[in-house]
Order: C-alpha cells, then structure tokens, then sequence
C-alpha cells in the first residue's frame, strides 16, 4: 500500500487504487486510520475503516442517513467520548500520533481538530464572547489588544466580519441561521485548528447560505486539513478534492472527487451517487 | 498536565458536596441511635413500645409510648380520609375531565395550598375549623385530634392530587382510545381503565401521604393538645409524637437527662416509621415507571 | 342512564375539587379578618412583648431574613455543586445511583428529625449553641434535596449542542461546565433555590427542636446570636390564650405570607425570564 495512495478497504477486502497524477494526491497524509471499529454499546457502528486524509485538501464523507459518516467524523477528535458506553479500535493517526493511546490530553487534541456542528450553536453570549471564549480557555491573547485582534481575524475569516462588525457585543442569538452557522466557523478558527471536521454544515441553511458556506470552504482549504460530512452530493462535488462513501457503517469507496462520481470503481458508489439506491 | 490535576480536584470537591447527603442520612441515624441507645439502657425496649402511659415528665414517670403512637395514627388516619378521596378525586377530575385552562388556574392554586407554612394551618385549625365543628358537636373539647386530623387532609390534598394525576396522566393514550372505543364513558374509563393502570402510581403517592401525616409537626402542635392519650375518640386533646418532641424541646429540659433522651428515642420510632413508608412508595414508584417507559 | 351516571361522578369530582379551594379561601378569609386590624407601622418595628398591643415582629422578621439568606448562601453552593456532580460526572456509577436514592428519601424525611439532627450535631458536637447559624446549617440541610432536584432539572435543559461546541474548541470538562452549562442554567436554579427557600422560611418544628427561643425581645446582630423566626413567633402568639396575642398571631401570618408572596413573584419572574431565554 503506497502513501500517496488515497487507499480503500471496500465489502471485499483492501483494494488499493492507483494514484492519479494530480496535486492532491501529493500531498502529504494528515489522518490516517487503521482498520477502526466503533461500537455503541455492543452494536457494532463503524466496522474496519481504513482511510488516510491529505492535508490542505477538502475530504468529503457521504452516504445515507445511519451510514455511520458523522459517527467516524466525531471519532477523528474523540468528540464520541462524551457519550457514555462508546469504544474504539483500531489506530487514528494525526500527524503520525495515535490519539486514542492512553495519556493522549484530549482537550488539547481538540484544539488542534476544531468543529463545525450540523445545528449552529452559539453560546448564548454576545457575538464576541462565542469568539473570544476559545481564546479565553486556551490562554490563547497575552493582551485585551490581541484578543480584539484575532476575534476581528476571525470573523473575517469566516467571512462574518463586516454583516456583524457594528453589533460585535449584541447576543449571537439574534444573528440569522446562516450568520449563526459563520459565527461558529470564526469561533472554531479563532484557535487556529491545524484541522478543521465540518458535520453538515450547511444542512440547516437556504441556498444563498449554503453557497457563501462553501466559498468560505473553498477558501479554508489553503491553511487547513477540511473534512466535511455531506448529505447533498452536487455540494460534495463541488467543495472537496477527495470523496469517501460510507455504507452501514463500512468505507466503500474512497477516491478523487472526480472519480467517485463519474467513473466509481463499485457498483454500490454508482448506485449511490446516481440516485439509485439510499 | 497542571489542568488534569485541577479538573480532578474539582470533580473530586463536586463529589464530596454530593456524598453530603449520605453524610447527613447517616448523621440523622448516629444521632438518634446514640441518645436512643442511652435511652434504652434506663427504659426497657419492651416497657417503651408496649406501655400505654407516657408519663415521662411526672415524678414517677412512665415511658410507655402507645399513647403517643395512637395520637399519631388517629390524627393521620382523619388527614386520610380527608386527603385520599377528595385528592384522588381531584387528581382523576383534573386529568379526565378538565379543561386545560381550567387545570392551568386550578394547578397553581393547589401549589399555594401546598405552599402554606404548617403554622398556618395550625392557626387555621385551632381559631377556625374547630369552633365550627363545635357547633356540630357541642361535646368536641377545644383541643382535639378531630380539628387538625381535617386540616392535615387539606393541608396533603395537593400532595396526593398532583402525584395522582401525574400517575394517571402517565397512562397511555391508547388505553383510554381503547375503552372508549368500546362505548365506555369517561367515568367507566377513568375508574375501570385509567385508575388500575395507575394503581402502583397512586398507591406510592398513598403512602407518601401517610409518611408526611405522621412525620407533621405544627398542626397538632397547636390544635390537638398535650395529653398523651391511648384513645380512639376525636373530640378529647391527645398528643402525637411530634407534638411530644415540640412540647420538651420549649422547656429548659437539661441535656443528658432522661427526659431529653426520651425525644430522640420518640424520634428515632418517627424516623422508622416514616423511612419504611418512603422506601415503599419509591420501590412503588419505580415499579410503575418500569411499565410504562 | 349510563350518561347520567358519568355527570353525576363529574359534578362529585368537580365539587371536591371546589370544596378543597374553598378550604383555602375559608384560610384566607380567617387570617385576613383575624389579623388586619392588628397590622400596622408599629406592630413591624416593634419586638416581641409581654403587653400584646405593645408588641411588634420586627425581631422575629429580622431573625427570619438573618437563617434564610444564611440557608439560602450555604444550600446554593453544596446543592449546585452535587447537583453538578450527578447530573455531569457521576453518570450510571452505582455511587451516583445511592446518592440519588438517598436525597429522595431525604426529601421525605419530617422537618422536626432534621431538628433533632441540628440539635445534636450542630448544637452540641459541633458547639454552634443555639445561634442563627446553627439554624441556618438545619434548614440547609432540610432544603438541599429540593436544591439538588431542581438544579439538575436546570442543568438537563441545556443544550447538548452547547457542551459539544464548548468541548470543539478544546474546552476542558469544568471550563465547559462554569463558563456554558451553569451560567444557562442559572435562572432555573435560582427559581429552584429560591422556591425551597420559601419551604424553609415557613419551617418552625426543627427550629423549635434546636432551641431556637420562643420569647427574644431582640433582633440578632450576627450568625452567633440567639433568634426567633416568624413562624415560632406566630406560634407563641398562638398558645398564649388571650384572644389579643391570637390577633398578634393572625397580623404576624399576614407578614409571613407576604414574604412567602415575594419570593415566589421573584421565582415566577425569573423562570418567566429563563422560558423566554430558551426560546430564541
């Protein structure tokens, strides 16, 4: 198995998919999984997924409801750890560390993976606050100058900045569904996460929404590792640069964006993406 | 690593706050079991729960306890008569029948019935419920167990009607949907249907009440009197249990006494009697949750 | 017939319901035309008197306010911080499970053993004597198991999205917890707190049973001093037999109620404002 191979274990087996020549696979490898289960409980959630991640590239899951694509994104920063009754094996490399080895800190670990959720949720603060909080905690400004500074770079960032720069300290609550939903973007980027796992980000949102979501991806993607859950296919093509489909609870098929869908390497993919099945 | 350590003190801290309660179940016993211990060296068990004169107090005294038990059980034996019908009917009323603006005043009401100081309704008893019931019964004397037994019944009515409907509200649509399908009303579906599939429910909050009848201080305090007495009749004063333990702790009895050990002992039989209660009407509770969750 | 039948058992059960809120009014009734003759500037800034017409509840007021800001300051901190612990640490362990079994049947025990409890632990072992403090340490005690109760249904009405997105950017457990969690839930714990605060201010028995004095002609200047409360005022008022203390009693309910209606309009208010806060 090459590593600058995306590389796939499907229903049957490992099948390892030669390289293109195109930038992506040259990058280098942010996240790689081995052969990791997930278990609620005793139900089985996420069996034998085996995948490496690039970095600065946008990597998007897909799949239907249940497939176990957000259960596998919240395991890359132990988010699942807060549910009781979970358990992981298998190995999760990032940046060649395991982070389920015992003595792992994984508060720190979430500062390096930050978080985007499905449903915005704003502390209920003022909009400054919700940016500044991650800073706070992590001891992150020396001074009140600086912490100005990187709460305004942030918002900027996520291109909030200018809609909210003259309410900075009303209550996030009072901001749209999608201003909300960038609000929580500025907030994950104020700590500057080497990573950045986004769980349907724009599920919740109108069109004009969405759309200014993914431009922002577009544009996160020079200074951070993305990995995107997606429910909406035509988002998946066009945001990210590798695809993952997942399928009760197995990785199926892993490959360019491209690829996946207009020349899938597996019946099931095909029928997935070209609205067959699911 | 220096953050690791703080967040384990703190939950460490969170956890001694919590094992307070513990400490305070377990204080509740040592204490009482201490002083009825003392107690207990000087009294034999036997004279102290099957002599009927409590006379503790009197130069030669006498430590039987019965009367102050009867007291008891007469007192909340009329709060139950009271409270048990008139709140379960209230409950099936409130949960059957009514309007959800009617059950949105009526509700809030119950709650300040339930939130009136004990004291009040002593005062109630004694200036107001008994003059009234000694029109009706002109021999009833001015201290009774009559007076505060009815008022202990209004006082618990909230108590029983709201754990009562709660149980019955916690019955499943489909049941109700059921008889009525049959042709059944509302009142064959209330008492055929509703109330035996909330029987646990209703039942643990029975016994509640029993257990804050028996354990109910000022009431009878006031109104019933200070005259242990081993009687079912409720128009003369007799004392209750808590009543005695009110009555010793406004004298200057000197600690280390017997007389001071006497309320510990009186409490320590309040505390049984009440805990047996509660930890029926929990298991009860529990019992019923299980079936319909 | 069968219909007949069923109007008839809902006009009982309708008529009981009404006989139990007539109870309340004929409660009502009785202590307003019993003490509002007796209330006045004088009967609150007075202390507590042999002569009747002489005497006032201001100590007893004055004693009242003393125990329930004392309770009110040792319950919040012991309460919210178990409640804390059950609700976000302690999980299904069997520990947590005892606990929990254990402040339910807490919350049933009568108030007068909680006397008995203060009397020997607070009074004698621990040499508190019969002062303010060793008051409020009784009630406290009395009035945690409905602390810990309403806090942790406080705590569940925050959103899990919340914890996650405090937990995202790399938030500890306990900074999640004292910056996110608890100041959400402050309102609901407060309306808890202060409506089992509104319990204790009524107690009398377990102050009574830890000595608290019935006849004090002085308001308490510090949690070492000797008190009276309220409630045990209007108690002695009440077995005193002349019909002029027994109007002193009545005014003093007056008082007291009117206390116990201020701390629920304040309840009220702020669950009213934690509903409206949940809501956007």
């Amino acid at each position: 198995m090459s590593v600058a191979t995306p590389s796939v274990r499907s229903l049957s087996g490992l099948v390892a998919r030669p390289g293109t020549a195109s930038t992506a696979v040259s990058a280098p490898v942010k996240i790689d999984v081995d052969r990791m289960n997930f278990y609620y409980g005793a139900k089985r959630a996420l069996d034998g997924i085996s995948i490496q991640i690039r970095a600065n590239l946008v990597t998007a899951f897909i799949g239907p409801s249940g497939c176990g694509k957000s259960t596998f994104l919240r395991s890359l920063n132990r988010m699942n750890d807060i549910i009781p009754g979970t358990r992981v094996e298998g190995t999760v490399l990032i940046d060649g560390q395991d982070i389920y080895t015992p003595g792992v800190d994984v508060v720190e670990l979430r500062r390096r993976v930050g978080m985007v959720f499905q449903k915005s949720n704003p502390f209920p603060k003022s909009i400054f606050e919700n940016v500044a909080y991650g800073l706070r905690i992590n001891n992150m400004a020396r001074s009140k100058a600086e912490l100005n500074d990187r709460v305004e770079e942030s918002l900027r960032q996520a291109a909030i900045f200018d809609e909210v720069k003259d309410r900075l300290h009303e209550s996030a609550l009072a901001l749209s569904g999608g201003q909300q939903q960038r609000l929580c973007i500025a907030r994950a980027l104020a700590i500057r996460p080497e990573i950045l796992l986004m769980d349907e980000p724009a599920s919740a949102l109108d069109p004009i929404a969405t759309q200014r979501i993914e431009e922002l991806i577009y544009d996160l993607k020079k200074t951070y590792t993305i990995v995107i859950v997606t429910h909406n296919m035509q988002q998946a093509a066009r945001v990210s640069d590798h695809t993952a489909f997942f399928w009760l609870g197995r990785l199926v098929e892993y490959d360019r964006t491209d690829r996946i869908f207009t020349a899938p390497a597996e019946k099931l993919t095909e029928d997935y993406v070209t609205g067959r099945c699911g | 690593m220096h953050t690791r350590r703080l967040e384990w003190i703190i939950e460490r801290a969170l956890f001694v706050c919590a094992a307070l309660s513990v400490l305070t179940t377990a204080g509740i016993i040592l204490v009482l079991a201490v002083e009825t211990f003392e107690f207990l060296r000087e009294v034999p068990v036997a004279e102290f729960l099957t002599g009927t004169e409590w006379t503790p107090l009197f130069a030669t005294p006498r430590f039987g306890v019965l009367p102050l038990v009867a007291g008891t059980l007469l007192v909340s034996a009329i709060a139950m008569v009271v409270a048990l019908p008139m709140g379960l009917l209230s409950a099936i009323y409130l949960s059957e029948y009514a309007p959800d603006g009617v059950r949105r005043i009526v509700k809030p009401v119950l709650e300040v019935l339930a939130g009136v100081p004990t004291v009040v309704y002593g005062y109630f008893a004694l200036m107001f419920v008994t003059p009234l019931l000694q029109r009706v019964f002109p021999q009833m004397s001015g201290f009774n167990a009559l007076s505060p037994g009815i008022v202990m019944g209004i006082m618990i009515l909230p108590l029983v009607s709201s754990l009562s409907e709660d149980a019955m509200r916690a019955v499943p649509r489909g049941l109700r949907e059921g008889a009525y399908a049959l042709g059944a009303t509302r009142m064959q579906t209330a008492l055929q249907i509703v109330v035996p599939a909330a029987f646990s429910g209703i039942t643990a909050a029975f016994i509640l009440a029993v257990s804050r009848a028996v354990g109910e201080t000022m009431i009878v305090a006031i109104a019933a009197g200070q005259q242990p007495r081993l009687t079912a009749n409720p128009f003369v004063p007799l004392e209750t249990m808590t009543a005695y333990i009110v009555q010793v702790s406004l004298g200057d009895t000197p600690q280390g006494t017997l007389e001071y050990r006497t309320i510990f002992a009186v409490g320590m039989l309040l505390f049984l009697m009440t805990f047996g209660l509660n930890l029926v009407s929990t298991w009860l509770r529990e019992r019923f949750r299980e079936v319909y969750s | 017939m069968k219909h007949r039948a069923d109007a008839l058992f809902r006009t009982v059960a309708l008529g009981t319901l009404l006989l139990a809120l007539a109870a309340l009014g004929a409660l009502v009734y009785d202590i307003v035309s019993g003490g509002i003759g007796r209330l006045n500037w004088q009967f609150l800034t007075s202390m507590a008197s042999r002569r009747p017409e002489d005497a006032g509840i201001y100590h007893a007021l004055a004693g009242s306010i003393w125990v329930i800001v004392l309770t009110g300051a040792l319950a919040l901190p012991l309460g919210v911080a178990a409640a804390v612990y059950l609700e976000e640490y302690g999980g299904r362990s069997r520990v947590a499970r005892l606990i929990e079994i254990n402040i339910a049947n807490l919350a049933a025990v009568p108030s007068i053993i909680y006397g008995l409890l203060g009397l020997g632990v607070f009074v004698r072992v621990m040499g508190m004597g019969r002062s303010v403090l060793a008051g409020a340490c009784t009630l406290a005690l009395l009035a945690l198991p409905v602390v810990i109760l309403s806090t942790r249904e406080a705590l569940r009405t925050v959103p899990g999205s919340i914890r996650e997105g405090s937990y995202a950017l790399g938030a500890t457990k306990w900074q999640t917890i004292w910056y996110q969690v608890l100041p959400m839930a402050l309102p609901g714990i407060l309306t808890g707190l202060i409506l089992s605060l509104s319990r204790a201010i009524g107690e009398t028995a377990p102050l009574i049973t830890i000595g608290a004095l019935t006849y004090i002609p002085f308001a308490p200047d510090g949690p070492w001093s000797p008190f009276t409360v309220l409630p045990i005022q209007i108690f002695n008022w009440v077995s005193r037999p002349q019909a002029a203390f027994k109007e002193n009693a009545a005014a003093g309910i007056l008082v007291l109620m009117a206390l116990l209606l201020l701390m629920n309009l304040i309840a009220v208010f702020l669950r009213d404002r934690f509903q409206r806060q949940g809501r956007t």
